[in-house]
């Protein structure tokens, strides 16, 4: 490092970044390969994504699965999330159809 | 019985062969008998790592498919009695090397006394790594502190758990072990690549040795000679270390702290 390198900004701490980004592709490519103990988990995760297509047009990545430690027990989390568009067009329905039967 | 030691990685590059080469010899200059064998069919580099591509005559896959037997194509170090090393085929036959072949191999190494037997793996996950890794005892997995070489590093684990002879039979599986390559203290210390301890803490099993960034390995592999046997080279150092921790000595790691620069050097840089 020579004098004028002093006066340039430190970039920020890149190893840091390799190294989250690797501890979160490395655990969710062990749980696809069966090594995390959980090796149903991706085929599970693709087939609630089916059901859900079913009924409410999501993306691929709106479903998050996840096996906590709560002491004794393991959890199993399941969030997804629906579209915003989705949502809207259901809750008109559903006052449509409030609408409708109030008439009667 | 002789112990198999897969030299594996994954990624391409990061210093399979180079590993290999030093392991090799650091074992035998301990007096073992030690045979490394590259598994790189096609692409066979071993040879001028260890300066001996002259002297091979036959390869690999000539004794698996029994054109010649093993005492012939064994090539013998001219610097230590108890190395040998068998060359990969230059054979674009990517079928050429079988399980039995390789199986049939070892079992007459074992036979002849052989304290060690190296594989040196090719880069990737098809045939020639599976083979490289099938019958291993024990796995040095060479990595770069690096994104890509960490990840691929980790698929490696993942074979070695579950696609070699030691994990089919359900035992205690392969010994593995981490060989960090390339490792340069300042910018880990500058925060511009990850430590030893990120690579660990990620993949989760322990380190043999780090072998630091340095100029003797490329002069070292210029020359044909591996690097463990350049004494003033820190990576030769290094390389020695891991030897001697892979023969179960506890040793400090070396050349993994930044060097303390003087008031000068600051100022003017260098």
């Amino acid at each position: 490092m020579g004098l004028f390198d002093l006066f340039r900004s430190r970039p920020k701490n890149t190893a840091s970044v390799a190294a989250e980004r690797l501890r979160i592709i490395v655990m969710q490519e062990r749980k696809a390969d069966g090594r995390g103990g959980h090796d149903y988990l991706p085929t599970m995760r693709r087939e609630i994504l089916e059901v859900i297509r079913k009924y409410v047009n999501v993306d691929a990545d709106a479903i998050d699965i996840h096996v906590t430690r709560e002491g004794e027990d393991e959890v199993l989390e399941l969030s997804v999330t629906l579209p915003e568009r989705d949502r809207d067009a259901g809750a008109e329905r559903g006052r449509a159809d409030e609408a409708s039967s109030g008439a009667d | 019985m002789s112990e198999v030691i897969v030299v594996t990685s994954g990624k391409g590059g990061v210093g399979k062969t180079t590993t290999s080469a030093s392991l090799a010899v650091g074992l035998a200059r301990r007096g073992k008998k030690v045979a490394v064998i590259d598994f790189d069919v096609g692409l066979r580099n071993l040879d001028l790592i260890m300066g001996c591509e002259r002297r091979v005559v036959y390869d690999f896959v000539n004794v698996i498919q029994g054109e010649c037997t093993l005492k012939q194509a064994l090539i013998k170090d001219k610097r230590i009695d108890t190395l040998f090393v068998l060359a990969a085929s230059q054979t674009r036959d990517k079928d050429a090397l079988t399980k039995e072949g390789v199986e049939r191999v070892l079992k007459e190494l074992d036979e002849d006394g052989f304290d060690y037997v190296l594989c040196d793996s090719p880069a990737g996950i098809e045939k020639g790594a599976a083979l490289a890794m099938y019958f291993a005892d024990r796995a040095v997995v060479v990595v770069n502190p690096e994104v890509s070489s960490v990840r691929d590093s980790d698929r490696i684990l993942g074979l070695l758990a579950s696609k070699t002879r030691r994990a089919e039979q359900g035992g205690t599986g392969v010994e593995q072990h981490l060989l960090l390559t390339r490792y340069n203290p300042e910018r880990v210390a500058n925060g511009d690549m990850m430590g030893i301890t990120d690579v660990k803490d990620i993949l989760g099993i322990d380190v043999i040795g780090v072998i630091p960034e340095s100029e003797g390995v490329l002069t070292a592999s210029n020359a044909g000679v591996p690097v463990i046997l350049d004494d003033a080279s820190d990576a030769g150092q290094a390389y020695a270390d891991a030897v001697a921790r892979l023969c179960g000595e506890t040793l400090p790691m070396r050349f993994t702290e930044a060097q303390k620069k003087g008031f000068f050097s600051r100022i003017f840089g260098g």
